[in-house]
């Protein structure tokens, strides 16, 4: 039926019937791995390779996890990654907002020889393979001490967070329209104070919006703490692959608590911005 | 000079407005400098990262390895070793089996998704919010998750899918299928939401003006709708195609690259030569030939996407 296409007509026919079963697949599929993963995590030991979906369901694990007790079970400090996850990934965010916002304001609202340069640049990190730049960093971070160390890893996490807040807060500034700003500075304001009082609050959902998405793949990334930190500075990712590797002694549903933990906080914030999430997933080019 | 600053309660003439005198507290070599000045720290923060880029091609041109810490100059010794072995052209194969096939099924059925969604059922109102679960998880831990699920002896979907205890799914045959599996799982959410964002964007006249003709719903899908969500579909493949080419975390939480080397993906392969035996040289030598696969694959496409969205901006015009 053609008339399906179309936003905003409902009828029940074997089509649209059909589409909803198809629909209901996909999702049985999509959401079949994280209702297991949660019924792993409240498992016990002894039920955890010997029961699939009838057991006695317990919260235990959660609490393990997180306390001295799991890290002498299965000697992940996982409490301790959690920490060092937030300092990172709030640092980096921090870092990428304080120096992203004035380019991406200079890149959004003028045109200036090199600007599309340094927008490119960008985007190339984004794009890039990522050992290509972490592999001399991992000789550098030992030379000079930056291995296993937040500030370390802040600063490699430049690679994922600035492109994403630069790129994402251009294409605000550049949907505001200029002629505010220039009726600001018509009234007496200095273009700084143009800046902060009238462009900068009307950009706020951008910055929220970028800021919590470059949260998210600092979070999620593994790549970074994985070669270039070892005890005091991994992260979330690191620690809960770390479950899977403790010779002999497996302890699925300590992973699987730990796996739920850790994907946790971007899904909260993925879900408080997901009306931007479109536009900031594909760094300001699909405005929805 | 007489300024022409005045009070917050100016009232000027139209013109005025439309044309604003420069403000001359301000002179013009500082205005004209001013967006390089905010974009200094940005560029600080290039630089920073741009060395050890280039530290990296630096070093596929050494003999730089841990066992080796006084490296010399080889030439291109690193890129001839490299090309001529089978190991790198097999990881060029799976690089490109694994993007290719993941992209393409991530594509097809978030084009499907996207379209039974727009539907504005009921059904799919209540799924719309949780398509993005599986995006959000970290692909590490989502991978973990799979892993245990594809244990043959206790794992979830033999027994769910009776397949009985021996079917393995991270055999040598089927280990690059199942990660594809994975990056399937995890990113069609990607593709979808993009092309829902592209389908909602649609203009109505043209499909009411072809359904009072009587176009059949194939015909209109392919005539109208695929013409006018082309760029939005080829930003969705622009983004999986290139993260699939520099694809390291789902497969070596997975499979570590193994069985033997059936996973075996240029950056799991430069990760064995660089961090497992500590060979940066022969690491930084996989990792430039495959920058400049994904730089070239990155190049065609972008200009694809901007041939499309002149077409689609024309057509909708």
């Amino acid at each position: 039926m053609a008339r399906e296409m179309m936003p905003g007509r409902r009828r029940f026919t074997a089509g649209s019937v059909g589409a909803d079963l198809l629909i209901l697949l996909w999702f049985v599929f999509s959401l079949f791995p994280i209702v297991w993963m949660v019924l792993l995590a409240l498992k016990t030991r002894s039920q955890q390779t010997s029961t699939y979906f009838a057991f006695s369901p317990t919260l235990e694990n959660f609490g393990t996890v997180m306390s001295r007790r799991g890290e002498d079970l299965t000697s992940v400090n996982f409490s301790g990654a959690l920490l060092s996850s937030v300092l990172n990934c709030g640092g980096a965010v921090l870092v990428s907002l304080l120096i992203g916002i004035p380019a991406a304001y200079a890149a959004g609202r003028w045109k200036y020889r090199g600007s599309e340069d340094l927008m490119f640049q960008m985007l190339s990190f984004r794009f890039a393979p990522e050992l290509m730049v972490v592999v001399p960093l991992f000789v550098i971070y030992n030379q000079t001490g930056l291995f296993d160390t937040t500030y370390g890893m802040i600063w490699v996490l430049q690679l994922v967070t600035m492109p994403l807040v630069v790129w994402i807060l251009r294409s605000y500034f550049q949907d505001l329209s200029p002629e505010l700003e220039q009726a600001a500075l018509l009234d007496g304001y200095t273009r700084r104070r143009a800046f902060v009082m009238v462009a900068l609050p009307l950009v706020r959902p951008g910055i929220a919006a970028a800021a919590l998405l470059a949260f998210i793949f600092a979070w999620n990334n593994y790549v970074f703490p994985l070669i270039l930190t070892d005890s005091e500075a991994t992260t979330v990712t690191v620690a809960v692959t770390k479950f899977l590797g403790g010779g002999g002694q497996a302890y699925y549903n300590l992973t699987a608590a730990a796996a739920l933990i850790g994907a946790l906080p971007p899904l909260v914030l993925a879900l408080t911005i997901q009306r931007y999430l479109v536009r900031g997933l594909s760094f300001g080019a699909v405005k929805a | 000079m007489t300024t022409t600053v005045t009070g917050p309660h100016r009232e000027g003439p139209r013109q005025e407005r439309e044309a604003p005198p420069p403000l001359p507290t301000v002179p013009a070599w500082r205005r004209r400098l001013r967006p390089y000045l905010l974009s200094v720290p940005a560029v600080a923060i290039i630089i920073g990262i741009l060395y050890p880029f280039v530290l990296g091609v630096y070093y596929s041109f050494l003999n730089y390895a841990a066992v080796n810490p006084n490296p010399v100059w080889v030439g291109l010794r690193n890129f001839k070793a490299v090309l001529t072995a089978p190991e790198f052209w097999h990881s060029v194969q799976v690089t490109l089996v694994y993007a290719v096939s993941a992209t393409a099924i991530e594509t097809v059925l978030g084009i499907g998704i996207a379209l039974l969604l727009n539907r504005s059922s009921i059904i799919g109102k209540i799924f719309e919010k949780v398509l993005i679960l599986p995006l959000m998880i970290a692909p590490v831990i989502a991978a973990v998750i799979w892993k245990l699920m594809f244990n043959p002896q206790f794992g979830v979907l033999n027994h769910v899918l009776g397949l009985g205890s021996t079917f393995d799914w991270l055999s040598r045959d089927r280990a690059l299928w199942s990660t594809v599996l994975v990056d399937v799982w995890i990113y069609t959410p990607f593709v979808a939401i993009l092309v829902l964002a592209g389908v909602r964007s649609l203009p109505k006249e043209p499909f009411e003006a072809s359904d009072v003709d009587g176009a059949g719903w194939f015909y209109m899908f392919r005539r109208l709708m695929l013409p006018m969500m082309w760029p939005y579909i080829l930003v969705a493949v622009i983004f999986r195609l290139m993260d699939c080419l520099k694809i390291f975390d789902i497969v070596y939480v997975l499979t570590a690259g193994g069985p033997g080397n059936a996973t075996r993906t240029l950056q799991v392969g430069a990760f064995e030569d660089s961090i497992t035996n500590l060979n940066y040289s022969r690491g930084s030598t996989y990792m430039f030939l495959l920058w400049i696969i994904v730089f070239a694959v990155a190049r065609y496409l972008v200009s694809v996407l901007g041939r499309a969205q002149r077409r689609a901006a024309g057509a909708e015009g």
